[in-house]
């Protein structure tokens, strides 16, 4: 165990995969020598280390960043590409939706595609709408990809190399309001397996379930619901998909209550998913009514007085904790 | 010095070659006429054997193809097994993909047919995949991607060839120029009537050749194989031909001028060669038959295997979503 940085964790899943695996390569903008120089950053100092030869600067072509990942995976490498910034994935849309995520079925099981997309996420920094946009529930949606969206930079590192290390493509969301955070990473090659939910904070009264940045708008809620004596269960989803229904299942079958937390748009959210899922499959025993915390249906702002406006905050928690006890 | 028996064997195998094509595919008009028994649309290369004979003839077996919703030529070419190819473009469980490409999804990796996209212009960005694994492996082996005059207006096709000729990755791009793109002519949707000048933006070379004509078609695929084989980087070739059919074969071609398509049909690529092996003394008519018998009889036996195949059960209609199935 040391102390190591969201951002730093991720670098360290990926100098292991690239040390383990020979088949592992690295693509996409800067992801050799990037503007940024920040020590936070994933690939910070993987070029220096493993060469041009499997960590790749690519051309500003989404589409053609994506195709590499589906071809070679098919050829049987394991590339890790990344998209900057979750609105650029619409450029790469068409490769993984109509490709990484339908050519294994359509070949009858006999192409598969251990491809990974590093995506990076996040509301709050002030670029705007083309820079922040969560588009989870459209991959989430789409056949034959799945999703991961990490909270801790130890998931971050376990998530990341579980993703590499899957046979199937993997989108892996990493928010940038979190790469500076600091937390326990263990050392090694640790995974946190796709599809295992995180409780987070075990209590009785109502379950929330929230991933990525959002989850930390949920700690600053529990306080004040504490002082109003309602102790919440938290569960940080971590993945979408596959996701761990059992898990939310059975914590909403004891607390008798929801509220999903996420920084996307509230509407034809992921949160929708799970509210009808709760609805369809523990419906006798809910005890009020499921609640969304997410954005309005609205581009992202720019202006910070805006952003508060958009971004979900604790007292937006609180309100839908205290609207789901009936308070 | 080549000796006369390869050249006569590399001749019948051109002709062969392009006569099963035709003999396949016009086999699946007539299935198409009979409702129900092929599923979705079809989309036929008659007219452009040439090319698929010509290009494919001179890849060594561990090349990869990329191909197109126009694939069936490549796939032929490349020497796939005819029973589970037709049997997969009737849906059924015996068929190279299971029943779950169809005519338009086909993936025949055992001949390296490695994916086919119908999505138009996907196939170059998926190509840059395949050169780059063969490149990262130190391979000598290329990937060869057909798409049609049609995607050459596709952004993909772009950022693709940028990106291999950034890389120097070994891509043969073979722009398939049918005159055709749905029901429009180049000079309706190209700004170049001369798409392989745009190979020069890219750093790569770029010729184009008459697509009817198998030999030329070869012997341009040769030496621009070779320099992508090289690692000097990628290279590109357009082949001059025509779609003789509609789009697909719901298509009725009522924006064709008859008189164009008689005028294509006496550049046949099939009836074109046979006549030149008749004229050169290197086939007889005797053996000419026997071609196109031999042809006749493999496409009935393929469709015999295909019609006595089941269709997939319901147990399969959900798996190879993902490698292990979700519990979710």
């Amino acid at each position: 165990m040391s102390q190591k940085t969201f951002g730093q964790a991720l670098n360290e899943a990926l100098t292991i995969a690239l040390e383990i695996d020979e088949t592992v390569f690295i693509a996409g903008e800067g992801v050799g020598v990037s503007i940024h120089q920040d020590p936070n950053m994933a690939t910070h100092g993987l070029l220096e280390k493993f060469g041009s030869r499997r960590v790749k600067d690519t051309p500003v072509s989404e589409a053609a960043i994506a195709g590499l990942a589906v071809g070679a995976s098919c050829m049987g490498l394991r590339p890790i590409v990344e998209i900057m910034f979750f609105p650029f994935i619409t450029l790469a849309s068409d490769m993984l939706v109509n490709h990484a995520g339908k050519l294994r079925y359509m070949s009858g099981g006999k192409s598969s595609f251990p491809m990974t997309v590093r995506v990076k996420a996040g509301v709050g920094f002030g670029a705007g709408s083309q820079h922040s946009h969560n588009l989870e529930s459209w991959i989430a949606h789409s056949p034959g990809l799945k999703i991961v969206w990490p909270s801790t930079p130890q998931d971050a590192k376990g998530l990341l190399l579980s993703a590499i290390f899957d046979p199937d493509p993997v989108i892996v969301v990493e928010d940038m309001m979190l790469y500076r955070m600091p937390g326990e990473v263990p050392g090694g090659d640790i995974r946190t397996p796709l599809g295992k939910a995180r409780m987070v904070r075990p209590g009785t009264d109502c379950t929330i379930v929230a991933y990525g940045a959002a989850l930390y708008v949920v700690m600053e809620a529990l306080d004040p619901l504490n002082e109003q004596g309602i102790s919440c269960e938290v569960i940080d989803l971590r993945s979408l998909v596959p996701l761990d229904k059992a898990c939310i299942l059975d914590s909403v079958r004891r607390t008798g209550r929801l509220v999903v937390v996420h920084e996307a748009c509230r509407f034809c959210g992921f949160g929708a998913e799970l509210a009808a899922m709760v609805a369809e499959e523990a419906f006798d025993a809910l005890k009020g009514p499921v609640k969304r915390v997410g954005a309005p249906q609205s581009p992202v702002p720019t202006a910070t007085t805006h952003e508060k406006i958009f971004k979900p905050g604790p007292e937006n928690v609180v309100l839908a904790v205290l609207e789901a006890m009936g308070k | 010095m080549i000796d006369n028996k390869i050249i006569q064997d590399l001749h019948t195998h051109f002709y062969s070659s392009m006569v099963l094509i035709r003999k396949f595919e016009e086999k699946i008009v007539a299935l198409s006429q009979d409702d129900g028994r092929l599923p979705g649309m079809q989309i036929l290369a008659n007219g452009q054997e040439a090319v698929a004979t010509g290009i494919v003839s001179t890849l060594e077996p561990e090349d990869v193809i990329v191909s197109n919703h126009r694939s069936h030529g490549h796939i032929i070419a490349r020497g796939a097994n005819l029973n589970s190819l037709m049997a997969e473009i009737m849906a059924k469980e015996t068929g190279v993909n299971g029943g779950k490409a169809g005519t338009l999804h086909l993936a025949v990796p055992d001949v390296n047919v490695l994916m086919t996209s119908t999505v138009v212009g996907a196939g170059p960005p998926l190509a840059l995949g395949s050169a780059f694994a063969q490149q990262y492996k130190n391979s000598k082996a290329i990937t060869v991607v057909f798409f049609g005059d049609g995607a050459a207006a596709e952004g993909s096709v772009h950022e693709a060839m940028n990106l291999a000729g950034v890389w120097k990755l070994p891509i043969l791009f073979v722009c398939e120029n049918n005159c055709w793109a749905g029901a429009q002519r180049p000079e309706e949707h190209c700004a170049t009537p001369n798409i392989f000048l745009r190979a020069k933006g890219y750093n790569m070379p770029g010729e184009s050749v008459d697509g009817n004509d198998v030999e030329a078609v070869y012997n341009l695929s040769r030496k621009l194989s070779q320099h992508c084989r090289s690692g000097i980087g990628p290279a590109f070739m357009e082949t001059l031909t025509y779609r003789m059919r509609g789009h697909g074969e719901q298509d009725r071609q009522h924006y064709v001028d008859p008189k164009e398509l008689a005028i294509w049909a006496k550049k046949c690529p099939i009836r074109r060669y046979g006549k030149k092996l008749l004229d050169d003394g290197i086939l007889n008519t005797d053996q000419i038959e026997a071609i196109d018998q031999e042809a006749k009889t493999r496409v009935e036996a393929a469709v015999t295997f295909g019609d006595a195949s089941p269709y997939p059960g319901p147990e399969t209609a959900l798996t190879d979503v993902f490698v292990h199935p979700l519990n979710t």
